[in-house]
Formats: structure tokens, C-alpha cells, sequence
């Protein structure tokens, strides 16, 4: 017993340093002179610990305004997502209207049609109304997406429909119960999905790149990847890059991580 | 108290704002990219739209004679083949780690598992490049110490797909263990004790037990997995531009190069719609393979 024991958490061990390793090594040479991490045997641990490379990153390279954008984007979307899927899933899980079923299936069927099939389109569109290479060419597609919807409306149908119409013979009007009945009843999964969204939206990488095309308007993951095509032969200036593009999300997800868990089992219950 | 609106309408209400944006910006864009797949739109018509042309299913036609097009199809398919049951494999083998008894510091564990999924690709791509590097890498390091040669993993046509695949999987494994964990805590109890019962070994419980009661979350798994496997872009854009000898070139990125690159939006819609066949047709096969069996 004991050996199987010893044998398993080795194994764990093991696998733990395997996927912490690029991290740490990512870590580690972000605080390195110039050339430092171009040695052979790699080092791990810096030579001569400097934060020259975040500070190029910021004050020469101008990479808090990414850090903005990234930021002010990601804020954007969660939020105004956040209220359009929610009075969405709101009118799915608690009300009955003709053709309920029809549009919600129809919706979840076209969850499979891949996004890149709406970019081409979509950037023409925005290009006409004037749009490409403004906040508005993130913020405008991720209004409402049907992911949330759906996720919103299958936590929302354990809210029982009792509570909704004592608040109606009270005198409530509907959108009184939306925000003081629904809303915080759903505090929980409109937690886990801001935490998808600001997630999604500050990873995202394809679109960004296709209608944000000049360095104020980059977000950190268009101007990492424009900075890499100029600064390929250094790593200890792209590794203080990724630092700070991946610090946030890691932060953020350490405190929220228990939404985020919840929210990917309750996003794989089929109906 | 005044109604604003009646409970009919206040439905309608509700769902205007999300419905209307996801018809304008989501629908609307499928049904145009669509019929952009018929035309020949390009840089030059884009300034004066009457000069383009409906050319029927010339684009597709091209598409079948166009081998760099095949060659993105046959890279596609060979991440998508290896790298996902791979990734499941992984999954499902930390998520029985995790899920065994005897396991301490779960938690610890599960969260490190997690952390790759959450971070940003294009930074961790960057990371990569750096760790596949021929001279300086940690990877080629550690393969000094065992006695093999340094591979020069992105730069070397037959190791630059492996490099990727490898790398997926480190960044995707923790989403689908979790999903693996949520599924085995599900399966009930006396199961595995009437196995023992019977004379079940580890292995046999795990044959006659597990894998059967963890079918709907297996298939789950792979068709979420595949669909996001199959839009592959981020780590050859980073990683290779598509390099070397087109060996990582993959679907969205060649559609992306096509489309944002050299303006040829009839011929990348085309592309991205054989995409959108190969997606649909992947998850109907495997739910019908998954009824069958």
C-alpha cells in the first residue's frame, strides 16, 4: 500500500515540476541582462537579478498602453456581456413565449459553427461603419455570445418560478424582478462567466490581430506577438513581456478559481 | 405601480439586446461569409463593390487543386489526430491520479494541472519558442544529459509539428481533467465495491467500471477537444509562421493568410467554410460512433 502510495505522488511530483518548469524558467529570465538567458548550460536562476528588461518593456516600448487596452477591453466585454446574456437567459428560464424552444435550439446547434467563418464579414462590416482599429471592433462582437446564455439559463432553472410570481402579486414590475429577484440570485454563475469572458477576451489572440492594427490600439497578446517578429534573439525582454501578460490572468484566477471549476462542469451538464 | 410592459413583451424585451447582436454580428456575418465563398472579393473590388464577380464554386474548385491547401489540411488533421487523444490521455490519467485515495495535496495539484489553461497562448507560445530553442534550450539541455542529440525542434520539418503537439498538450490537459474528475466522482461507489466482490484487480475495475460509466464524458471531451484542435492558429503564428517546408501550416492560419494577408476574401471563406464542414462532420461521426457502440 505504502509503495503505490509513494509511487503515485512521485508521479504527481514530478508532473507538478513538469508543468510549473516554463513558468518558472519564464520567470527567471525576465530578470536577466541582456544575453544572460542565451547561455548553454541554461541558467534557472539569474546571474545578476535586473528589472531593466520591464522597465524597456514599459517606459521604451510603451507596453502599459497595452496593459490598458488589454485591460479596458476585457473589463468592457465582461460587463456589457454579462447584462445582455443575463436578461437573455433571464426571458429563456422564466418565461413562456412562442417559438422558446425553437430559437434556443437553434442557438445551441449553431454553438458548433467556428468563429473564424464570421471574421471575414465581420471586419468588412466594421470597416464600413468606420469601426476597425477602434474599442469599439472588440467590444461590438462580444455584446452577447450564446455560450452565456446558455450557462446563465442552466443555473437559472433550479430559481423556482414560485418566487417570481409572489414578487408579480406584490405589484413588481418584470424588470424590478429581473434586478432584485433574478440578478441576485445568480450572483454565483455571473461570477464564473465575467471570469470566462474577462479571461477569453484578454487571451484572445485571431481577432484582435485582424482589426487592431496600429501599437496604441494593440492589446498585450497583438503586441507581444509584433514585438517577437523585431526582438526574436531576446528572450529575457520577451520573457518580462509574457510575465506581464500572463501575471493578471493568473492572479485573477487564483482568487476565482472555484467559479471557474463550477463554471466548466455546469457548462459540460447536457440537457 | 405603472407596467411598462406586459409579461409578453417584457420576454421580448429581455431578449432583444443579446438576440439582435448575435443575429447582426454573428448570423448575418455566417450567411455573408457564405456567400463571399461564391465571389471572387478581393483587395480591388473591396474599393468599388460592383466589381466583383459571383464565380460559383470556382473558389472550392481551386481549393481541391491548390496543394498548399492540402498540405494545411493534412497538418490540421495530423495535430488534430495526435495531439487530441493525447491530450485526453493525459487528462484522464491525472484525473484518476487525482481522484485516487491514497492522493495527498489535491487541491496543490489540481490547481497547478489548471494553471497552463488559463494563461495566455501567443505569451506561452513565446515562452516555448525559447524552450524549443537548438542551442540554448531547456529541452535540448536535458536531452545533453541523457546521452541524445539536440533536435532543432521548430527549424527541422519532421519535429516542428511534434514541438506543437507537445506543447498543446501541456497547455490544454488541465481543462479536460477537471471535466475527468467531475465525471469519476459521479460514478457511484458500490459499483467498484461489487467489482471487488467479484474478483475485479485494479486494471479489470478500471476496464469493466470506469471507462464504461465515463463514456458521455469521454465523448463530451473529445468533440470539445477536437473542435478546438481543428482551429489551430496561435502557436504556428508564433511558434513557425507556418514553417518550415509549410509543415505547420494549418487551417485557420493559411485561411488567415489568405483572407488578412493578401486580401483573397472570396478564396479565405471558402476556406474557412470546408473548416466549418470538417468541425460538423467530425462531431456527427463521433456522437454516431458513440450511439453505436
Amino acid at each position: 500500500m505504502y509503495t503505490k502510495k509513494t509511487f503515485l505522488h512521485i508521479l504527481l511530483f514530478i508532473s507538478a515540476i513538469l508543468t510549473l518548469a516554463p513558468f518558472v524558467w519564464m520567470l527567471s529570465a525576465s530578470f536577466m541582462y541582456d544575453g544572460h538567458a542565451s547561455v548553454y548550460p541554461p541558467r534557472f536562476i539569474p546571474d545578476q537579478f535586473t528589472l531593466i528588461q520591464y522597465k524597456n518593456l514599459l517606459a521604451r516600448l510603451n507596453l502599459a498602453r497595452n496593459f490598458f487596452n488589454s485591460l479596458f477591453l476585457a473589463l468592457s466585454v465582461s460587463l456589457i456581456s454579462l447584462l445582455f446574456n443575463s436578461m437573455a437567459a433571464f426571458a429563456f428560464a422564466k418565461y413562456r413565449f412562442k417559438w422558446k424552444d425553437k430559437i434556443f435550439n437553434t442557438l445551441l446547434a449553431s454553438m458548433i459553427i467556428p468563429a473564424q467563418i464570421t471574421m471575414l464579414p465581420l471586419f468588412l462590416m466594421l470597416r464600413y461603419m468606420g469601426l476597425v482599429n477602434t474599442y469599439f471592433a472588440i467590444i461590438i462582437p462580444g455584446m452577447a455570445n450564446i455560450f452565456g446564455i446558455f450557462l446563465i439559463r442552466q443555473y437559472a432553472q433550479s430559481i423556482p418560478d414560485s418566487l417570481i410570481e409572489a414578487a408579480r402579486i406584490d405589484g413588481a414590475s418584470e424588470f424590478q424582478i429581473f434586478k432584485e429577484i433574478f440578478l441576485p440570485l445568480i450572483v454565483p454563475i455571473l461570477v464564473t462567466l465575467a471570469l470566462f469572458t474577462f479571461l477569453g477576451t484578454w487571451n484572445d489572440f485571431l481577432w484582435p490581430l485582424i482589426v487592431l492594427n496600429n501599437d496604441s490600439m494593440y492589446t498585450l497578446p497583438v503586441a507581444l506577438a509584433n514585438l517577437m517578429g523585431e526582438h526574436t534573439k531576446d528572450p529575457e525582454l520577451m520573457m518580462a513581456g509574457s510575465v506581464i501578460t500572463i501575471l493578471p490572468v493568473v492572479f485573477v484566477f487564483l482568487f476565482l478559481q472555484r467559479y471557474y471549476i463550477s463554471g466548466i462542469m455546469l457548462g459540460s451538464i447536457k440537457e | 405601480m405603472v407596467r411598462l410592459f406586459t409579461r409578453d413583451s417584457a420576454a421580448f424585451v429581455f431578449l432583444a439586446p443579446a438576440l439582435s447582436a448575435i443575429f447582426v454580428f454573428f448570423f448575418i456575418p455566417v450567411f455573408a461569409s457564405f456567400l463571399i465563398g461564391f465571389t471572387d472579393l478581393d483587395i480591388y473590388a473591396l474599393g468599388d463593390l460592383s466589381k466583383v464577380r459571383f464565380v460559383g464554386i470556382e473558389n472550392y474548385a481551386r481549393l481541391l487543386k491548390d496543394p498548399l491547401f492540402w498540405q494545411a489540411l493534412f497538418n490540421t488533421f495530423y495535430f488534430v489526430i495526435v495531439a487530441a487523444p493525447l491530450s485526453i490521455a493525459v487528462s484522464l490519467g491525472a484525473a484518476l491520479a487525482l481522484n485516487s485515495k491514497l492522493a495527498m495535496f489535491k487541491p496543490i495539484f489540481r490547481l497547478t494541472f489548471f494553471m497552463p489553461v488559463v494563461t495566455t497562448l501567443v505569451a506561452i507560445a513565446i515562452v516555448w519558442r525559447f524552450i524549443y530553442h537548438p542551442n540554448f534550450g531547456v529541452i535540448n539541455y536535458f536531452l545533453g544529459l541523457i546521452g541524445l542529440h539536440p533536435i532543432d525542434w521548430l527549424g527541422d520539418p519532421n519535429w516542428a509539428m511534434p514541438a506543437i503537439i507537445l506543447m498543446a498538450v501541456w497547455k490544454n490537459f488541465g481543462y479536460n481533467m477537471i471535466i475527468f474528475i467531475a465525471g469519476l466522482q459521479s460514478i457511484p461507489e458500490y459499483l467498484y465495491e461489487a467489482a471487488v466482490i467479484e474478483g475485479a484487480n485494479g486494471w479489470q475495475q478500471f476496464k469493466s467500471v470506469t471507462l464504461p460509466m465515463l463514456a458521455p464524458t469521454t465523448l463530451f471531451v473529445s468533440i470539445i477537444t477536437m473542435i478546438g484542435f481543428f482551429q489551430l492558429f496561435a502557436e504556428p503564428y508564433i511558434m513557425t509562421q507556418g514553417g518550415p517546408l509549410n509543415k505547420t501550416l494549418s487551417i485557420v492560419l493559411y485561411m488567415y493568410n489568405e483572407g488578412f494577408r493578401w486580401w483573397n476574401m472570396g478564396y479565405s471563406a471558402a476556406i474557412a467554410f470546408v473548416l466549418f464542414f470538417i468541425i460538423f462532420t467530425g462531431t456527427i461521426v463521433q456522437l454516431k460512433l458513440q450511439n453505436k457502440g
